[in-house]
Parts: C-alpha cells; sequence; structure tokens
C-alpha cells in the first residue's frame, strides 16, 4: 500500500527542512546533496524520497544525473495553510481595535 | 507593507506565535480582554464566565454558523494589567488537548501598542491538526455560501 504522505509531517524533520533550503538556491543531485550532512547516504536518500512523494521537491533528469529541485507550487501551499488562520486572528484584532476606538470617543 | 498581524508556526514546534500592533494604548488593548461585553463583540462569543485573576476561570460559548454552540474555557495562571496574561485554553468536548497562552501587552507609544500571543500545544501534530481548522472550515463556508446563493434566488 502506498503511504500518503503529509507535508506537515514531511517538514517536521530538521535534515528534511535544511535539504529544501540547500536547494532552494540551485537544483543538485542526490549526492551533492548528502555531501552536505553527516549522514549516511542511504538516509539522505530516504529524505529525499519522502520530499519527493509528497511533491515539495521535483526530479529532473539531466544526462546520466537526477537533480532535485524545490516546487515552488506545493511550498506555496505550506504557507497558505496559514493563511485561513491569520487571517481569523487579524479579523478578530481589527473588531477588536475599531469596537476599542469607539470606546475611546465615547468617555 | 508589513502586516498588522503575523503569525509564525516554525515547521517541527509545537506552538504558534502571533504578533499584532495596535492603534491604541495598551490600557484600551488590555481592556478589550477582561471586561466581558468588550470580549463577546470582538471575539463574536458570549462570555459565561471571565474572572480576570490568578486562579480565576473563564468560559464562552460560541455559535457557529450552523447553530452549534461550543464551549472554550482556561484557568488563569498570572495577570499582570496592561502586561500580561498567563492561561490555559481548552475546546470543551473535543479531541483536543488543553493548550497554553502566553499574552503579552506592550506600550509602544501612548497611542499604540503590540500584542504577542504565544500559544504552546502539546504536540506538532496538534498544532498542525489545530493551524489547518479554519482552512478545512473556509473551505466548509465557502461551500455553505455557495449553496446559500443557489438556493435562495435573491440571495447576495
Amino acid at each position: 500500500m502506498l503511504l500518503r504522505r503529509d507535508v506537515f509531517q514531511a517538514i517536521a524533520d530538521p535534515t528534511r527542512r535544511a535539504i529544501l533550503l540547500l536547494v532552494a538556491s540551485q537544483a543538485m543531485t542526490a549526492g551533492a546533496i548528502a555531501s552536505n550532512f553527516d549522514s549516511a547516504r542511504p538516509t539522505v536518500s530516504k529524505h529525499l524520497q519522502i520530499l519527493t512523494e509528497c511533491e515539495l521537491l521535483n526530479q529532473e533528469q539531466q544526462g546520466r544525473e537526477i537533480y532535485y529541485q524545490l516546487n515552488p507550487q506545493k511550498m506555496k501551499e505550506i504557507a497558505d495553510f496559514i493563511e485561513p488562520f491569520r487571517m481569523l486572528w487579524d479579523d478578530r484584532f481589527n473588531k477588536l481595535e475599531s469596537i476599542m476606538k469607539s470606546h475611546q470617543l465615547k468617555k | 507593507m508589513e502586516r498588522k498581524t503575523q503569525v509564525h508556526a516554525e515547521a517541527g514546534k509545537q506552538e504558534i506565535l502571533i504578533t499584532r500592533t495596535f492603534e491604541l494604548p495598551v490600557e484600551l488593548l488590555f481592556k478589550a480582554y477582561i471586561e466581558p461585553e468588550i470580549v463577546e463583540q470582538w471575539m463574536n462569543t458570549k462570555v459565561l464566565k471571565l474572572e480576570n485573576k490568578r486562579q480565576g476561570g473563564y468560559q464562552f460559548e460560541t455559535t457557529d454558523p450552523m447553530g452549534n454552540k461550543h464551549l472554550f474555557s482556561g484557568v488563569v495562571h498570572e495577570l499582570v494589567p496592561n502586561h500580561k496574561i498567563t492561561r490555559t485554553f481548552e475546546m470543551e468536548n473535543t479531541p483536543f488537548p488543553v493548550q497554553l497562552e502566553f499574552l503579552e501587552f506592550e506600550a509602544l507609544t501612548e497611542q499604540t501598542s503590540k500584542l504577542q500571543m504565544q500559544m504552546v500545544f502539546k504536540s506538532v501534530t496538534v498544532r498542525d491538526q489545530l493551524l489547518k481548522m479554519p482552512f478545512a472550515q473556509g473551505i466548509n463556508m465557502a461551500h455553505n455560501r455557495l449553496e446559500k446563493i443557489f438556493t435562495e434566488p435573491n440571495g447576495n
């Protein structure tokens, strides 16, 4: 059975977040990515697999090498998750502000 | 332009940080948190109890657009007028565990102030679930609104 991975679960891991930061500036091969970490190569491969499965990374074949790059669309989705929560509080605080402004005038 | 309300939810952390600046003196901002009639207005809820003191309790009853009632409650651990409130927050009759809230009020100028709200959750998973709630509700509400438009010929 294919495990359906959660994006939030994917970015909860510090190594995976570091990988995302690494490839944010340029597409990299698995080997180049792994050379930035002390972890064993298979461990890094596992992280790359998870990030690819939840579409945070895209794979691109260039000659004999596979390059990993960030999927900005998916990254934006994470930010969008937080946006409704932010708007909820923004609405409440805007209301608080206008209520207290008229409260101030009444005094 | 910098947004007035900012939310920081760092990946892998079991907390949410909300900061907001107000064009209000800090005394008025604080008042909006301790006067039941004012809380009712901006939180869009009924205040059943609001004891503004250490070990005091509070309980709100909120009616959602579908008419269902939800209870929210907690206990105050610390209350320093115009400076801070530390309290627990719980959604009653839900599987969500209690959360801890640190509210810090700060005067920026005589007419402006800042609020920082730190919410601490039982786990990263619980935090992420809560974070996604308004997202899921937003989809629901948009759906309901659409439904209304299509069932009421004069709906707007």
